[in-house]
């Protein structure tokens, strides 16, 4: 636990100090990341610690990032106000297709929560007069927070560290809490946990809940950070660049897939200023992940030093 | 019904199953099964392979519905309630093939058996660590199945022997008053299953046991009551004595 703290700290603490230094490019690249980092941890809270894998994620994101788009926009709606509002409706969508979902188990799941996220890209798409369709809604201000303008890059870099880091802080104390305890352990045997008394259903409806809120949260911070939300960013493929991230950093580690969705966010506007042909190169990436680090980056990183005699010397 | 007109009315038992059948397509698994269990009781369930036992666990569980018959646990009809109801009531049961979770230490193993009627369980903003109440019973009921040494293994690096004291003390660590124990000795070497033997016959007297068991040494000497199923069927029912008597018994079981 105190590892965990000072580790914490330290990654915290080293962001909040190289950020003034970077140039703006890599500056606005690293905030995007932190962006990314939230939605990608909370996908892992679902993937990794509960053993559900969603493909839906996109959808809590993109009601996240609308209701901060129209609100912003359209009624000039202050910071918080459209952050609670955002996170609200994201956390309500999540509560509602949760009681479809979580029915389901495996691949079922999995396909439910791509129709689902699906319907949210169909809404954002042909819901004309509320998201004005294909064009999205631009021009999304920049916030101010009590008085504080978040404009320019360093002050909302700031900003977007403050929030990953406070996702990263909760997230991380839920996946040690008894509650998280209990994610784990339905992830090990559904039917164990049932004998043991454990209503497994609420367990999963809870956490699915909680994942679309974080996922929503992120979404909010894109809508500022962006100044532009289209049906592209609840496209099937930001649920699909989520599930990478996971992957690719360690699912059921949470610090892993935020560093799973810097490499994929650095990846991503590198390699496209050379190729088009990125998603080619994403479908590379998560197939070199599944042959050579299955457990992904931190994930291999954790178990290589001790063989199981040293863990049980603990 | 023997049992329940000797010693007491039906709402005085434990547990009682009457005409509890369950089919799987065409084969009858679960076949018209009475059982009444009083409070206290041990008993042991015992029939050939395919008898139909552990899926008379799983009924009594809440692991399966029945097709039909009613399951009464300590005066409440559960035949229709979920597992995890059954398990608040106080039924408490361990798996013939060790069901565990494989990736997480000893000491969360039975953490979140500790937990599970608590509300703790739902806490979301403190480390489990921070419940040294919670921690210290878990350690008791490691302690019981000699399993203290091992807090901090993780599951998978445990031998057999020791997942299937782990397995008890799952089922223990949540204080039930009825455990279902599915071959505890399932797997073990002869010696192991000594072990095994004596740590439950130290268990509190207080706690009714229902124990699959096919090792007949272990299964009559932990036992008064036996119950024989064969075929989804009861066909002896009563206390040990009487049943290793039967005729019919001592022809399909016994083989004597």
């Amino acid at each position: 636990m105190g590892r965990r703290a000072l580790l914490a700290t330290v990654v915290i603490a080293a962001l909040a100090v190289t950020g003034p230094w970077l140039p703006a490019y890599p500056l606005t690249i690293l905030t995007q990341a932190l962006i990314w980092a939230i939605l990608a941890m909370s996908l892992d809270v679902l993937l990794g610690y509960t053993g559900l894998s969603s493909l839906g994620h996109a959808a809590y994101f993109g009601v996240g990032a609308y209701v901060v788009a129209v609100l912003a926009t359209e009624h000039q709606m202050g910071l918080l106000a459209c952050l609670a509002a955002g996170v609200a409706l994201a956390t309500a969508t999540a509560a509602v297709f949760g009681l479809l979902a979580i029915r389901a188990t495996g691949t079922y799941f999995l396909m439910i929560t791509l129709a689902l996220g699906m319907v949210i890209w169909g809404l954002a798409y042909r819901w004309v007069s509320l998201t004005k369709g294909d064009n999205g809604i631009a021009g999304i201000p920049r916030p101010t927070l009590l008085g504080l303008e978040l404009f320019a890059p360093v002050p909302f870099y700031y900003f977007c560290l403050a929030c990953a880091a406070l996702a990263w802080v909760v997230m991380g104390l839920l996946v040690i809490s008894p509650f998280g305890l209990g994610l784990r352990g339905i992830r090990g045997s559904e039917g164990r946990m049932q004998a043991l008394g454990y209503n497994v259903w609420l367990h999963k409806y809870i956490a699915f809940v909680l994942s679309g809120l974080f996922g929503g949260f992120s979404g909010t911070l894109w809508a500022y950070y962006n100044g532009l939300v289209s049906p592209n960013d609840l496209q099937l493929v930001t649920s699909v660049e989520a599930l990478l991230m996971v992957a690719l950093g360690g699912s059921g580690t949470l610090i892993g897939p935020a560093l799973g969705a810097g490499i994929i966010v650095f990846l991503k506007n590198f390699v496209s200023v050379y190729t088009k042909r990125w998603l080619l190169i994403l479908g590379g990436v998560y197939i070199g992940v599944i042959l050579f680090a299955p457990a992904g980056i931190v994930g291999t990183l954790r178990r290589s030093p001790s063989p199981p005699e040293a863990e049980r010397a603990g | 019904m023997r049992g329940s007109r000797v010693r007491g009315r039906l709402t005085d038992l434990a547990l009682h199953l009457d005409g509890v059948s369950r089919a799987f397509g065409g084969l009858q698994a679960v076949d018209g099964v009475a059982l009444a269990v009083h409070p206290g009781e041990r008993r042991a369930l015992i029939g050939p392979n395919g008898a139909g036992k552990t899926t008379l666990f799983n009924l009594i569980s809440g692991a399966l519905p029945p097709s039909s018959g009613r399951i009464v646990l300590f005066g409440r009809d559960v035949t229709s309630a979920p597992a995890h109801q059954r398990a608040a009531l106080g039924l408490a049961r361990t798996f013939q093939i060790t069901n565990l979770f494989p990736d997480l230490t000893v000491l969360e193993n039975c953490l979140l058996a500790v937990q599970a009627h608590s509300p703790v369980r739902f806490s979301m903003f403190r480390p489990v660590g921070g419940y040294p109440a919670l921690l210290e019973r878990a350690r008791t009921a490691l302690g019981r199945l000699e399993l203290g040494s091992l807090g901090d293994a993780v599951v998978r690096n445990l031998s057999h022997g020791e997942q299937r004291q782990l397995e008890i003390a799952l089922a223990l660590a949540g204080r039930p008053r009825v455990l279902l124990l599915d071959e505890p000795t399932a797997g073990l070497s002869p010696a192991e299953s000594r072990l095994m033997a004596g740590l439950l016959r130290r268990l509190d007297p207080a706690i009714t046991v229902l124990m699959i068991e096919h090792d007949m040494d272990i299964a009559l000497e932990l036992s008064d009551m036996v119950t024989v199923l064969h075929y989804g069927r009861v066909i002896a029912d009563g206390p040990r004595e009487q049943v290793k008597a039967d005729p019919q018994v001592r022809e399909i079981y016994l083989g004597a």
